[in-house]
């Protein structure tokens, strides 16, 4: 089905309308040799079967309604309240494009505008945008945006290694043409204040993400001096950070945060294999005009009464062309929609009563899988809800066995990323993990050494 | 009345959400970490859903009518893409899942990136970018990559018609080239004059749009890609159009090298209010160790055949049951040079479940009607309206057709005042003063999913506000009449940005 309404008697009529013979005559602008090719595809299925096709491809997945889950590095398994999708499924939202028309976009536009006040509650800064396509490419924006605050003329980026590595690759793609130098990626991706000593007057910009990758929280003290030692140099400090976190934990501006971004999935997003997620993005005040993508402003019509508006335009690709801050247009406002929806939700107790779990929680897994003998924790750092396990064996050999023999999904293997961190797992425990969960990971891992 | 911003309905102590109590003994926070206010709202339940459904009830949007909003493809959003990409199967994945248990997922991104080569005439398409400006960036990355991998850096220029949209430039700018306008010729093409005068050593690529923004199909696009191949260059292709042809013609057999497709177009997923789209990056064969990746690829599972059939029986490795067919696995890969990750994991996986399946249920034949029936119904539409607003390129046009708000005996009259009495008539404006070549542009987009009774009826519309544009223009400057809010200040927005609710 082609979900053409049109019969036949249309179409003759249409074409009648038009003096064509018939629809082929469209098409003559199109080279003759190459018209009507051949298209090797599946035959047509009706809605009936595409559901039947689709939902035992679905259940060829295991998925985490059906398997206890330790994974997280990036992607987490909240907590979603209903109210979230039954919004965001409403096809006056959906169906819906990029408010242009501002005067029959209000719904978009306002929620738009709640999300930014949203987000610059949780993060502390000054201005938000519409959002990013997810959490590694807001990452890659922020560095391109501090590269054009420094007119361009300050061409390097010293990145922390706790920044998750995925991140770091897609801010390297980014900047692939533009000649930019990357420092401080070879230390330890739990302390930040080796990255000090990379901060000079070419500096753009210094990127470090809180939690890490591997859970730990920075010390507000070490933070605070790297925020200085970028300030001094001239260079914006960016902070990618887990919403989820900031319901708990000081936001980054109270550790002198210029720019904050990050993945918001967690924010009433489902995993859904990796996407669509959700890059948010906020900075200071003074920043604004260099702010990539959408921002809706608030204003009045003629008669005096509120509405909404796409505002600040002339940093975008549509006005400034070549010279715009970004070529974003498209983003993820339908899962900004639902990031807003949830954190409305949820409120000031909500959320924070959502993070004390995630917190509470983890700390209970990595006490008891601490006490498992051949296991133990790899810092003693403060963190949130990841932490990395020192494993006597191989990640990929536990993991396979705890699914094999548990149906248990393990948690990330750091040793594809930190070739130092060889059987180190990174385990996350959120509000989703019953203490039943934990309590038996805790078991099929003390099985682990005498494991064949 | 104004619909309260969620903070203005906030009451201290309300309630949203329903948590469970902590099933573990607490561990002590860390002082001197925390914060100490958390300025969210606090909103009950049935507070937050009456003001988001009365939020949503101040839009506009395709499944309350017409939206001919050109260059944006905006077809009807089947509703069975929403079931299954709603799939808990799908849904509840994890994106680091042991490959083996994410076949079905891997399996579905291997078709699509099978289905849309095969659409495409390429030899490989990356599923990773999550937005059409997002491929675009990939593809031009894709076109450094190349040269540079043969040695070649002198191309350093990348040449843009005049009507090209304007991520064209602004991703070109992205990767580090230096942009060139190419101008149109009095029949809305690339001038092949002037683009033979550009093409030497320096050029990296051509980015066309084909059909062109005028929603004309390059006559002369077989002589482009000679031009562009013969001075080293490679030619990229916009696929914002590609609904115009599909099953008519594929872009890899005319000579394009890169394309990306907007699967929030061209395949029916929703557009979500700005997104989330996809747009996939496809390449010809040459190009396909360059994509952005990982990639799903194939492999033969030799060793681990699992029997099917139950009356069989074996249950194990090397069974030689009938249904012994081949059976694959797949994996994700990096494409062996490749530009990188342009995201995070795999691209807008939910994303492209809609789009497979609305490939799976129109087929090979149903992709070609609908490409015919969107261009029929533009030239209907076109036919309707022909005569009654200029029409700057006289053409057979393709799946969408540019008009000019000029109209003759109403000079006071803009383009911005037709669009905003269209409202009044119950209907999605088209795309406003784009292309640029084009003064007032009026650029209308159909798409093959309207009625022919819907086409007349915003044909009509147009026809009448033509009139009242010469016999009554304030009807047209004051709209509209009958929206949410009258015309906003767009001025004091930008000028007294207020961006936020919150009390600084």
């Amino acid at each position: 089905m082609s979900y053409v309404p049109n019969t036949e008697a249309d179409r003759v009529a249409m074409l009648k309308a038009i003096g064509a013979r018939d629809v082929d005559e469209l098409f003559h602008d199109i080279p003759q040799e190459f018209r009507y090719p051949v298209l090797n595809l599946p035959p047509a299925v009706s809605e009936l079967e595409v559901l039947r096709e689709t939902g035992e491809l679905s259940e060829y997945n295991l998925d985490l309604n059906h398997a206890p889950c330790f994974l997280g590095a990036g992607a987490y398994r909240h907590f979603v309240p209903s109210v979230v999708g039954h919004v965001i499924g409403r096809g006056e939202f959906y169906t819906a494009y990029t408010p242009y028309q501002a005067e029959i976009s209000q719904g978009t536009l306002q929620s738009v505008f709640e999300y930014q006040s949203l987000i610059c509650a949780l993060t502390g800064m000054d201005v938000a945008n519409a959002s990013h396509y997810d959490g590694a490419t807001a990452l890659a924006e922020a560095v391109l945006m501090a590269v054009s605050v420094g007119r361009g003329k300050r061409r390097k980026v010293v990145v922390s290694p706790g920044v998750h590595p995925e991140y770091r690759a897609v801010v390297r793609t980014y900047a692939q043409g533009m000649g930019l130098t990357f420092a401080g990626e070879d230390g330890d991706p739990q302390d930040l204040s080796s990255l000090q000593q990379e901060v000079d007057a070419q500096t753009a910009c210094v990127l470090v993400q809180n939690p890490g990758f591997l859970g730990s929280l920075g010390e507000p003290r070490e933070l605070k001096t790297l925020a200085a030692a970028a300030h001094a140099a001239g260079a914006l400090f960016v902070v990618t950070a887990d919403p989820i976190s900031l319901g708990l934990f000081a936001p980054p501006s109270e550790y002198g945060a210029d720019i904050v971004c990050g993945e918001g999935q967690s924010l009433g997003g489902g995993l859904s294999f990796g996407g669509p997620y959700l890059g948010y993005f906020a900075c200071k005040q003074e920043y604004v005009h260099k702010m990539a993508g959408r921002i809706v402003g608030q204003t009045v019509d003629k008669n005096g009464k509120r509405g909404f508006v796409l505002t600040l335009s002339a940093r975008e690709q549509h006005i400034r062309r070549e010279k715009a801050t970004s070529n974003i247009c498209s983003n993820q406002a339908l899962m900004s929609l639902a990031a807003a929806v949830y954190l409305t939700a949820m409120g000031k107790n909500g959320l924070r009563q959502v993070a004390e779990l995630c917190f509470h929680k983890a700390h209970y897994a990595a006490q008891q899988l601490a006490a498992v003998p051949g296991f133990a924790l790899l810092s003693r750092r403060p963190f949130f809800k990841e932490f990395a396990l020192r494993c006597p064996r191989p990640v990929a050999e536990i993991n396979q066995y705890l699914l094999d023999e548990y149906g248990i999904i393990g948690g990330y293997d750091l040793s594809h990323d930190y070739p130092q961190l060889q059987n180190t797992m990174l385990v996350c425990v959120t509000e989703m993990n019953t203490r039943e969960e934990i309590d038996e990971l805790v078991e099929a891992l003390g099985e682990v050494e005498v494991a064949e | 009345m104004n619909e309260p911003l969620v903070y203005e309905m906030s009451s201290p102590g309300r309630v949203g959400v329903s948590l469970p109590s902590c099933d573990v003994p607490q561990a002590r926070l860390p002082q001197g970490m925390l914060r100490h206010d958390l300025p969210l709202p606090e909103v009950s339940e049935v507070d937050l859903i009456r003001h988001y459904v009365r939020l949503s009830q101040l839009n506009y949007a395709l499944d309350k009518g017409f939206y001919p909003l050109g260059s944006c493809t905006m077809k009807y959003n089947p509703k069975v893409n929403e079931e299954t990409a709603r799939l808990p199967g799908f849904v509840q994945t994890h994106p680091y899942q042991d490959e083996r248990t994410v076949q079905g997922n891997l399996f579905l991104l291997y078709q699509l990136q099978e289905f849309l080569k095969e659409i495409l005439g390429f030899g490989g398409v990356s599923l990773q970018p999550a937005a059409g400006a997002h491929g675009e960036l990939a593809g031009v990355l894709i076109i450094r990559a190349y040269h540079h991998s043969r040695g070649d850096s002198r191309r350093t220029r990348m040449l843009i018609p005049d009507s090209a949209h304007g991520t064209n430039p602004a991703s070109t700018a992205m990767a580090g080239f230096e942009t060139v306008k190419v101008p149109s010729d009095a029949r809305g093409n690339v001038d092949l004059d002037a683009l033979r005068g550009l093409c030497d050593g320096t050029v990296a690529g051509l980015m066309l749009t084909n059909p062109n923004t005028l929603g004309l199909f390059e006559e002369q696009v077989i002589e482009i890609a000679r031009l562009v191949h013969g001075c080293g260059a490679l030619l990229y292709g916009d696929g914002a159009n590609l609904n115009a042809i599909m099953g008519i013609v594929k872009p890899g057999e005319l000579g394009f090298d890169v394309m990306h497709v907007n699967l929030h177009k061209t395949f029916s997923t929703p557009h979500g209010g700005g997104g989330p789209g996809a747009g996939p990056v496809g390449v010809s064969a040459a190009l396909v160790p360059f994509l952005p990746g990982p990639i799903v690829v194939r492999e033969l599972a030799e060793d681990e055949h699992e029997c099917d059939d139950d009356s069989c029986g074996c249950g194990e490795e090397e069974c030689g049951c009938e249904d012994d067919e081949e059976t694959y696995f797949y994996r994700l890969s990096m494409p062996e040079k490749s530009i990188g990750r342009v995201k995070a994991f795999y691209g807008n996986f939910g994303v492209c479940v809609k789009a497979y399946t609305y490939i799976r249920m129109l087929g090979a034949a149903g992709l070609r009607q609908a490409s015919e029936n969107a261009v029929l119904n533009a030239n209907y539409l076109l036919g309707r309206l022909k005569g009654v607003y200029p029409l700057p390129y006289d053409r057979t046009c393709m799946h969408e057709f540019v008009l000019s708000g000029r109209l003759p005996g109403a000079p006071e009259i803009h383009t911005l005042d037709i669009a905003k009495r269209l409202m009044d008539y119950g209907f999605y404006p088209p795309t406003v003063y784009f292309p640029l070549i084009v003064p007032e542009a009026i650029m209308i987009e159909p798409t093959e999913t309207e009625s022919r009774e819907t086409l007349d009826s915003f044909a009509e519309a147009m026809i009448q506000i033509a009139e009242e544009a010469r016999s009554n223009p304030e009807l047209l400057h004051d709209a509209p009449h009958s929206a949410p809010v009258a015309r906003l200040d767009e001025v004091q927005a930008a000028r007294q940005p207020v961006l936020t609710c919150l009390k600084s």
